[in-house]
């Protein structure tokens, strides 16, 4: 018995869930990116998931662009962790609250 | 079926085990080892491109980012003394908790509402490099070059944001 899309999908739903929680839960700058970065593949599962579906190339392509965004989100994400961190000595996100009203 | 019952429990057990680590250094090797399952699916989904790529740019390229930052900063030490007690904010907990059961009640409502289809995949995927190649040069044309643009202006930020203070004054 082959797993369906339904699988995929569920397995998909549960990462980005999983995600989803870290990014709430945690307290801790990079662990924060982490989660993202579990929700960015969970959404990349259900794209090649969809693609196989269909039958076309579009979804791993779609991924691609993905893969290429998340790189980018990381390398300016940790730029902006390390000035935070140099300005404060610190990775807690309740720790950098200038800019709250 | 095994397999990916083998492949999705290591990813899900892994992921979770990235959000609950204390040390960000264990968090960023566990969700290597996460990508290399979802890898593994990647494959059994008849994707063999986006499985290599899964793993020379994700575990390869990104995953070695973060290590290099993490070992960077040094900071599970100051983590683990004032954070310890406050890991989980008050307030975010159980509002995390409630978004998450909320998130996968809903996916599994979605899921389970599509009736009598079992959503089996049907033959002739898509697997050559050459005919996703041509795909990405020919319709996503416009949308690489764009991508290319994105990178650099990625790049450009990242160096501005974490260039040391106090260099201003050579005139540069």
């Amino acid at each position: 018995m082959m797993p369906t899309l339904n699988d995929y999908l569920l397995l998909s739903a549960v990462l980005f869930t999983i995600g989803t929680a870290g990014v709430f839960v945690r307290r801790n700058l990079i662990t924060i990116l982490l989660s993202i970065e579990i929700m960015l593949n969970a959404v990349n599962l259900t794209f090649v998931a969809f693609g196989r579906s269909f039958g076309t190339a579009d979804g791993q392509i779609i991924v691609f662009f993905v893969m290429t965004v998340a790189a980018a989100e990381a390398a300016v994400g940790l730029a902006i962790v390390i000035a935070l961190f140099r300005h404060r000595e610190s990775l807690n996100p309740d720790s950098f609250t200038s800019l709250k009203w | 079926m095994t397999l990916f019952f083998l492949f999705g429990a290591i990813a899900v057990v892994a992921s979770l085990l990235v959000i609950t680590q204390h040390n960000p250094m264990y968090s960023v090797l566990l969700l290597i080892l996460s990508f290399g399952a979802l890898s593994g699916l990647y494959v059994l989904l008849d994707a063999p491109f986006v499985a290599v790529i899964q793993i020379i740019v994700y575990a390869g390229a990104i995953m070695v980012l973060f290590l290099f930052v993490v070992m960077l900063l040094n900071a599970p030490k100051e983590d683990t003394e004032a954070a310890r007690l406050r890991l989980v904010a008050p307030g975010a907990a159980q509002m995390g908790a409630i978004l998450a059961v909320v998130l996968i009640g809903e996916l599994w409502w979605a899921l389970t509402r599509t009736g009598g289809q079992s959503g089996a995949f049907p033959a002739g995927a898509v697997t050559s490099v050459a005919a996703i190649g041509r795909s990405l040069f020919g319709d996503y044309a416009f949308s690489f070059e764009v991508t290319s643009i994105l990178i650099l202006v990625a790049m450009v930020g990242a160096v501005v944001l974490a260039r040391r203070e106090g260099k201003r004054s050579d005139g540069t």
